[in-house]
């Protein structure tokens, strides 16, 4: 590829990285169920060990790229010019901006509609609400996890090419601390409440910001951190979270 | 028959909560499970529905193996359950729910389900907006009991259905078992109430230490001295 590209042509180089990306991105999950939770799985219910097995892979597969691709910071090609389109305030808008605010939207919007009205999103809340019960629906749990998995991983896939035309860099770990803050998002609104998860970013994301503004940008990750701790102390159940929270019980 | 399970035993780790049950549930039929706590008949209904696995033994239904059939085929194959503590969604409405029950069906119209469940649970159609985790207790059970029949199955097992509601409510889901057996379904119930159980039921078994220590129509069950003591908290010499 010769640089940014513009009009159709731009578009079509958009669509077809997010096509790799979420190839990419849905088959690294599709292994990762296989390899990481499925075993666990079989084993014991314990939401603890699928957790420890989830950071265990997390490492693996940076370790794997860090020895592929070393340890530096890496630039990520430009696709797309970065015209100011204008200013609110002291605030650039620009034509990237724009794009990931609208890629993000669109994808939220879609996101809920699967799972709140299609046959196999309620099969995932179902699953994610009560397994057992699922299984007395006729819920084949293990597809509905693994196909969990490889939508999760399409989602990811948009958002890293974003995360790319947007920061244009990247790392072997880039995505670890993306990972945490993007928990720490569905905490603070919710684990298993996909609006809630929505609404956490967004809080998230103008805590960091606001918080970075007052005590210096070097304190945006200690922010986001003693956001999530603050949650899980005084509002474990998340801003939206009521609803699992009964169904743990 | 429609339902066999032959000398089932079954185990939670290295204890054996079912030691060699076997049962029988013929079309038509109501049968009762009866037992004290920790007798083992949640255990016997899990593994029914596949969601434990058995030791050894076998279950037969509508002249088919399915000892080793994944849970969620049997529903599909007709054998529904409504289990101990409900099961409703709560983060689910009303509507939600009941479609849950239809999830493992392929035909898409739903529309004489729904009218089937609302003519039965008349209080679950002013409520069809509403999330299962903030119904009634009652109101859960109806919508337990009005959710498995969306899988039209044949054969429904119900764990404790009266379990927690008061007197008035409980006759009336006795009335709705009654009402859904006039309809065609044949149901296996598991119930500490053994009076209710034992009047309303064909045949039933008696369950004691993962055994089955009995097994009568239920009439002579309901006249059984020992039955009377045990279950119906009837003294014997009395
Ligand atoms: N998940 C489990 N792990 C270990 N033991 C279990 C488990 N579930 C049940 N048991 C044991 O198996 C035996 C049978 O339990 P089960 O729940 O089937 O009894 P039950 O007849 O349904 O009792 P209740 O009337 O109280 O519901 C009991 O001794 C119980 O302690
Ligand atoms: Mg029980």
């Amino acid at each position: 590829m010769k640089g940014p590209q513009t009009g159709i042509v731009l578009i079509g180089v958009l669509l077809l990285c997010a096509l790799a990306a979420m190839g990419a991105s849905a088959t690294t999950a599709f292994l990762l169920e296989r390899v990481a939770y499925r075993p666990l799985r079989r084993r014991t219910t314990s939401r603890l060990a699928a957790l420890i097995s989830a950071i265990g892979a997390s490492f693996f597969i940076q370790e794997v790229f860090a020895l592929r691709y070393g340890r530096d910071i890496l630039p990520f090609p430009r696709i797309m010019n970065k015209t100011v389109l204008f200013h609110i305030g002291s605030g650039e808008v620009r034509t990237d901006k724009v794009l990931v605010v609208l890629a993000a939207i669109v994808m939220m919007i879609l996101l809920d509609r699967f799972v709140g009205t299609s046959r196999l999103g309620r099969g995932i809340r179902a699953t994610a609400q009560d397994p057992e019960m699922a299984v007395l629906m006729g819920v084949n749990i293990d597809r509905v996890i693994v196909l969990t998995f490889i939508l999760g991983g399409l989602m990811a896939g948009v958002a890293a090419l974003l995360f790319g035309t947007f920061f244009e860099v990247t790392q072997y770990n880039i995505g670890f601390l993306l990972g945490i803050k993007a928990f720490t998002a569905a905490v603070l609104g919710g684990i298993g409440n996909l609006r809630g998860a929505l609404i956490g970013g967004f809080a998230l994301g103008l805590i960091e910001s606001y918080g970075a503004s007052i005590f210096g940008a070097q304190w945006k990750d200690v922010i986001a951190f003693v956001v999530l701790v603050l949650v899980l102390l005084v509002r474990p159940t998340g801003l939206l979270g009521e609803q699992l929270a009964r169904s743990r019980i | 028959m429609l339902l066999e399970v032959e000398d089932l035993h079954v185990h939670y780790g290295k204890v054996e909560a079912l030691k060699g049950v076997s049962l029988a549930v013929a079309e038509g039929e109501i049968v009762s499970l009866i037992g004290a706590n920790g007798a083992g008949k949640t255990t016997v209904l899990r593994t029914i529905s596949g969601l434990r696995r058995v030791t050894s033994g076998r279950i037969r239904f509508k002249d088919r193996d399915i000892t080793h059939l994944p849970g969620h085929r049997r529903v599909g194959a007709g054998l529904c359950q409504v289990p101990e503590g409900r099961g409703i969604f709560p983060g689910m409405s009303v509507m939600e729910n009941l479609e849950m029950g239809a999830y493992g069906r392929s035909s898409r119209s739903l529309a004489d389900d729904f009218e089937r469940a609302f003519a039965l649970f008349p209080l679950l159609s002013e409520r069809r907006k509403q999330q299962g985790g903030t119904l009634s207790g009652g109101e859960q059970q109806m919508l337990a009991i009005a959710r498995a029949l969306m899988a039209r199955p044949q054969l429904v097992m119900m764990d404790e259905p009266s379990m927690g509601l008061a007197p008035l409510m409980v006759n009336q889901i006795f009335d709705i078992i009654a009402a859904i057996h006039e309809q065609g379904t044949t149901v296996l119930l598991v119930e500490q109430n053994a009076a209710q159980a034992l009047t309303r039921a064909d045949r039933a078994y008696v369950l004691e230490t993962g055994k089955v220590a009995k097994t009568s129509d239920a009439a002579t069950l309901l006249a059984d001295d020992s039955v009377r003591a045990a279950y119906l908290g009837v003294d014997s010499t009395g």
